[in-house]
């Protein structure tokens, strides 16, 4: 008696795990067309050396609401952004009588695939800049204006505007620039170094448990092809770095400063891990 | 964000007695009244309270919004065209501003 209920219980146990891996927040099979005619590459093959066989987008570990926002560009709130951004692009700023759209013409042009090729090598800094600081020193060296402060809502606006114009262009890093191959790897530690009173390192939920819930949440992959973001959650855009700081302040650790050396070696590090993903900018998430 | 900005999408014609689909969206922080500050202070209620859209004067579709909706409020609701004519949109502030908007339909 005591042996069948064990062979019972060994039965009920595998069940449940089967049934807890088909209910586990993994990646659903669907397509991201937005407004039905570009469709987005957001499943594909992983580079080589990455840990992964494929790498998906955190569309696919969305509800089907959340999904549907980004895939029409007049329901997606980030687009309010979008818009925003291109007025700032067009406005002038500064004691240098000079506004983005001044020397960057055609914007059109100028920025198509842009902003899918960063975060770049800046030879003048001696770092990988992301387009953040790339407009900050623009401001303040070509139109002598102040720089954006970290997450200002114009800073936000004008970096979703840019990235969005590479919507459904992959996201690449050119690692050969420079120094950016020391940055990668550098990068590449910090992620997977555990850290935080919770001892998490990225890797412990974007590597090894995505798929996963995490309280009730699904674990994605952790790929930055869609930010700035705008997350339902706050109602608003959300930043790489801010989302960074906010992954680290979870882990009940310090978090460093935005555009600090170690968040710039993350983000290389991570732009990386998605490489061939299509920009989603602005992508919709919880 | 800066002042709030109305967005419609309304086809631009439609077959006499078609119903069509109508989208809007307006960007605002809907701030409920019930969030505090840094300090403590509880930061006044602002919302859009009042939705309306009318077709050549006649209401085709209106609500009331309260302090549970969420930002940037979007709408999406059905009318029917028997005419050419222009849908107006009305949104009422909190602080008593009205943001408006136009579209106009042709019939064929």
């Amino acid at each position: 008696m005591a042996n069948r209920t064990k062979r019972i219980a060994t039965m009920f146990a595998a069940m449940m795990v089967g049934t807890s891996a088909s209910l586990a927040g993994g990646p659903v099979d669907d397509k991201l067309v937005i407004d039905g005619e570009l469709e987005i590459n957001t499943r594909v093959p992983a580079p080589e050396g990455h840990p992964f066989d494929e790498l998906i987008s955190g569309w696919h570990y969305r509800t089907p609401e959340t999904r549907d926002l980004e895939a029409d560009s007049f329901q997606n709130p980030g687009m309010l952004y979008v818009e925003r951004g291109e007025e700032i692009w067009n406005t002038v700023d500064g004691a240098a009588g000079k506004s983005c759209a001044s020397c960057h013409e055609d914007a059109e042009t100028f920025l198509k695939g842009l902003g899918a090729s960063y975060p770049k090598w800046n030879e003048e800094a001696g770092k990988p800049f992301n387009i953040e600081l790339q407009i900050n020193q623009c401001r303040e060296q070509n139109m002598q204006a102040e720089p954006y402060k970290f997450d200002a809502d114009d800073q936000k606006a004008l970096t979703t505007y840019i990235k969005h114009q590479s919507l459904g262009m992959p996201m690449h890093v050119d690692l050969s620039e420079g120094e950016m191959q020391d940055w990668w790897e550098k990068g590449k530690e910090l992620y997977y170094t555990r850290t935080g009173q919770l001892n998490l390192a990225c890797a412990t939920c974007h590597e090894n448990y995505n798929g996963n819930y995490i309280r009730a949440d699904h674990l994605s992959q952790g790929n930055v092809n869609g930010f700035p973001t705008y997350r339902l959650k706050q109602s608003a855009m959300v930043s790489l770095h801010n989302r960074f700081r906010g992954c680290i302040r979870d882990t009940r650790a310090a978090f460093p400063p935005a555009f600090s050396d170690d968040l710039m070696a993350l983000e290389v590090y991570v732009t990386w891990r998605g490489t061939g993903l299509d920009i989603e900018t602005p992508a919709v998430r919880q | 964000m800066a002042e709030p900005k109305p967005r419609v999408k309304v086809p631009k014609k439609a077959a006499a007695g078609e119903v069509i689909t109508i989208k809007t969206l307006i960007s605002h922080p809907m701030e409920s009244g019930q969030r505090k500050d840094k300090q403590g202070n509880l930061i006044p209620r602002q919302i859009i309270n009042k939705f309306t859209c009318e077709f050549n004067g006649q209401v085709v579709f209106s609500c009331d919004m309260d302090p549970a909706v969420s930002a940037n409020p979007y709408m999406e609701f059905s009318a029917k065209v028997n005419e050419p004519g222009t849908f107006k949109f009305t949104w009422v502030d909190d602080d008593g501003s009205v943001y408006e908007t136009e579209k106009k339909i042709t019939v064929e």
